[in-house]
């Protein structure tokens, strides 16, 4: 084991060239890595949110909204359909899993059920996204199946994602993080001094955008006591004028989706305004319903809340407008800015947020770099006084160590966060276990009579058993946070993981060679450690 | 001229008898786990956000120290649940914790409190350096498999003792582990330290820490075992706790040194994290040394890989050699 093989002496040279080669770039100015060239390794460590400060936020999908959102359209898909073919219904609504009719004539019951089914559209498993099944009294049901609802929550979450991408970039905030995490949350991470505020602001919102007839048969306050006219809402609004709320119809006319633009702007007042742009088929629909009901009110709702409810004075051919709402100057930005990103398929719930400023974060890491100062100075004075001469081989097969592990994150783009410097700290300190079992193994060995040579030979090589399972259970410990750990317990797990594979290396092949060197060198007749 | 070793931690061979003490250790351990327990049952653990949901809030106004009557009674009057208002730090910084009231939205409700603290402290500019915000669904979430983390880490040591030496070895070590985790639950109760996520990485890092110095002690265990067949297992646990025990201070002490530098410098955020680990660990040397393997003696252990037959059979055997070895050593401290 001591004897000095080529192979050994070039895996350390070249494990100590790797682990200062790439924990070079964290000990160099910023200015000095950004001028190097490009083959030149340069990652520095990968500092978790908790250490350069930034937002964490978890979202999740509001599945239950999403579901009603779509039971409440098809809703509206069965009044237009029956309505078109001149079938007599009652009792039409959406109960949590599905929309149920009552069919008033029985002879026109066969006819519905064909109508109705012409709704479902055929699915990849070659069943259909809609069940439609008759109950009792002349009453139809349709149902999405249980696989074509959780298809559903999946493309929401995907849409999401695409838009909230969309509106954090327009916010300008430094690469933020968006990924997918499980079937129905989304995580955020921006790091540096992001305001989670903004962040949240551009994200509570769904921003559905929909125009819509006002239903002028009933006035509000009798819509309130109870007389909403079927097919109609009342839905409150943000202009004084409709301080009771305004009465719409439910048939979306034109919608957010058919905007190719808007941009905030100024009305004629000086007040803050939107103006908006539609596509093809929006223009038409536009210039249509503007055309049919001159001198009838419209409504422009977002999330429904009417913004305003102006009245057709001309018909509006050209496909764009200005929207002229209770804004400021901020959200009528936002907003425009939301509705270009488009409308999310549902809202999302904030579960967590954690923020932590970039001052707080650059204390944590001096606190952290001071006590892994102490910490080192503490096990390198400890483990000298211990074993003297083959202290300092421990203390330098740590240094290597340390170099190891920082290169390794370095290299990786690990994230290294405040529990993982703690991590690295208890590493280094663990670290020197396997040559504490080393040396006491060499003490034995030759309190029982061997030579300095055959003593430390076999200390080294009875010593690797109990090394070996005895890391392999600090390592199953590891692993288990990293799966079942979030955030920063994760990057505590990743310190602590790859601290356990390098401290092996170093602590058994480092200690190896500087012995072996040792013993060539100066032939000692006695172990420096009894 | 210097001679090194400067600290020799101990005589070169040690004898200390600690299986014939392990009767009453056992004993003191066991009366140890039920208080934890009872404790933990009764009073509770002082559960961070991350476990119970709920809201921190750091906020500073830099220059001055920040008014907490002021921040107190404006939280007061937004109707918040369970408000805590603590000045921490030297800057005159105060944390706020809060419950979100039923029914509203915690996010939103964490940007209301703000916008209200930082008009009530104006014009002050305010800081608010640290934002933790979790919801009752994700708390509860996290603490399930925070707690499953750790049944799953406990199973997989005893699978991998069971594995490399034998079942009998994985049980003592289990009932070491279950003897560790439930002490430093013990001591989060004790001194009301606030439990976290943080903390579970802790309590699996000593799972890690405790198994790996059981792992010293039963490797040489096993050894010996094949060394000295004739050996009564008492004898052979007590010869390889000795021979071991030289390893098992040195290491231990190394790493207590590091966490106390940790405790002392590493910030409040990492304090309880280093508080945790630093009683852990010694209650792991503890544990290795005075549960783990006295408790083979208990169900006995094969001797070799070939010899079959059973050197102590049955707890009742156990119990009578521990006799025996009370005895032996009331003699000793008589003569």
């Amino acid at each position: 084991m001591l004897q000095l093989r080529p192979w050994k002496v070039a895996l350390v040279v070249f494990a100590l060239l790797f682990g200062v080669v790439f924990t070079l770039p964290n000990l160099l100015p910023r200015s000095v890595t950004n001028s190097l060239p490009g083959w030149v390794p340069a990652a520095r460590l990968n500092l978790g949110l908790d250490l350069q400060g930034g937002s964490y936020l978890l979202l999740e999908v509001d599945t239950v909204q999403l579901k009603q959102e779509k039971l409440n359209n098809l809703t509206e898909d069965v009044r237009r359909v029956l309505t078109q073919q001149q079938i007599l219904f009652t009792g039409l609504g959406a109960s949590p899993t599905a929309v149920t009719v009552r069919i008033t004539n029985p002879a026109q019951l066969d006819a519905a059920f064909k109508e109705l089914v012409k709704l479902s559209a055929p699915t990849a498993g070659g069943g259909r996204d809609l069940l439609v099944t008759q109950l009792a009294d002349q009453t139809l049901s349709l149902a999405p199946p249980p696989q074509a609802d959780a298809a559903a929550v999946n493309t929401a979450v995907e849409q999401s994602i695409e838009i909230i991408r969309k509106r954090i970039d327009q916010l300008g905030t430094r690469e933020p993080s968006i990924t997918r995490s499980g079937a129905t949350r989304i995580v955020i991470e921006a790091p540096g001094e992001s305001d989670p505020e903004k962040l949240k602001a551009v994200i509570g919102k769904t921003a559905k955008l929909t125009f819509q007839m006002v239903d002028e048969s009933v006035t509000p306050e009798e819509a309130a006591s109870g007389r909403v006219p079927p097919g109609s809402v009342l839905l409150p609004s943000d202009e004084a004028y409709d301080r009771n709320g305004v009465v719409v119809k439910r048939r979306v006319d034109v919608s957010g989706d058919m905007l190719t633009d808007a941009r905030p702007s100024f009305d004629q007042n000086g007040r803050p305004s939107l103006n908006f742009r539609f596509n093809g088929l929006g223009t038409r629909r536009f210039a249509q319903i503007t055309q049919d009901n001159l001198n009838k009110r419209f409504a422009i709702i977002l999330d429904d809340r009417v913004l305003s409810a102006p009245t057709i004075n001309t018909p509006i051919l050209a496909g764009s407008g200005e929207i002229v709402g209770n804004f400021t100057e901020e959200s009528a930005n936002q907003l425009a800015n939301m509705l270009r990103s488009g409308a999310l398929p549902a809202k999302l719930n904030v579960q967590e947020q954690r923020t932590v400023g970039a001052e707080l974060g650059a204390d944590s890491i001096r606190a952290g770099e001071t006590s892994l100062a102490i910490g080192a100075v503490a096990i390198f004075a400890f483990i000298i006084l211990s074993y003297g001469l083959f202290g300092v081989f421990a203390a330098i097969a740590l240094v290597v160590n340390g170099f190891l592990i920082v290169g390794l994150m370095s290299l990786t783009q690990a994230t290294l966060t405040l529990p993982g410097i703690a991590g690295l700290i208890l590493t280094l300190a663990v670290a020197v276990d396997a040559n504490v079992l080393t040396y006491e193994r060499m003490r034995e060995e030759a309190r029982a009579g061997r030579t300095p040579l055959l003593a430390a030979d076999a200390g080294f090589r009875r010593a690797w058993v109990t090394i070996f399972d005895a890391n392999v259970t600090t390592l199953i410990a590891a692993v288990i946070m990293f799966l079942a750990g979030t955030g920063t317990v994760k990057g505590f797990a990743w310190t602590l993981g790859f601290g356990v594979l390098t401290s092996v290396f170093t602590a058994v092949v480092v200690t190896q060679v500087l012995l072996g060197w040792w013993f060539r060198t100066f032939k000692p007749k006695t172990l420096p450690i009894l | 001229m210097l001679r090194w070793p400067l600290i020799r931690m101990l005589p070169a061979k040690t004898n200390l008898h600690f299986v014939g003490v392990a009767r009453l250790m056992g004993f003191l351990s066991v009366v140890a786990v039920i208080a934890s327990l009872t404790l933990c049952f009764t009073q509770g653990l002082t559960l961070g956000i991350d476990f119970k949901g709920g809201t921190v809030v750091d906020v500073s106004t830099p220059g001055k120290p920040v008014d907490a009557a002021a921040v107190r009674a404006a939280l007061n009057a937004m109707r918040l649940g369970d408000v805590e208002v603590q000045t921490f730090g030297t800057a005159g910084a105060v944390e706020i914790k809060f419950q979100t009231p039923a029914g509203a939205d915690p996010a939103q409700t964490v940007t209301a409190v703000t916008q209200r603290l930082s008009t009530v402290l104006a014009p002050a500019p305010v800081k608010f350096s640290n934002t933790s915000v979790v919801g009752p669904k994700v708390s509860g979430e996290l603490f399930r498999s925070g707690i499953l983390a750790l049944g799953v880490a406990i199973f997989l040591m005893l699978l991998f003792i069971w594995f490399r030496y034998q079942l009998q070895f994985g049980l003592g070590a289990v009932a070491a582990l279950f003897h560790d985790v439930i002490l430093t639950f013990g001591v989060f109760a004790v001194f009301k330290l606030e439990f976290t996520l943080t903390s579970i990485a802790a309590i699996l890092t000593i799972i890690g820490y405790s198994m790996n110095d059981t792992v010293v002690v039963f490797d040489r265990l096993r050894e010996n075992l094949r060394k000295f067949r004739k050996m009564p297992l008492r004898e052979v646990i007590e010869l390889s706790i000795n021979e071991t025990l030289s390893r098992t201070i040195i290491t231990g002490l190394t790493a207590l040194l590091a966490l106390f530098g940790l405790a002392l410098f590493g910030g409040d955020a990492l304090r309880t994290f280093a508080i945790a680990l630093i009683f852990g660990i010694s209650i792991g040397t503890y544990s290795s040394i005075y549960v783990a393997s006295p408790i083979i003696l208990l169900w006995g252990v094969k001797s070799g890989d070939e010899d079959e037959s059973l050197l102590v059979g049955s707890a009742a055997q156990a119990a009578m050699a521990q006799k025996a070895a009370a005895l032996k050593a009331q003699r000793r401290t008589d003569g």
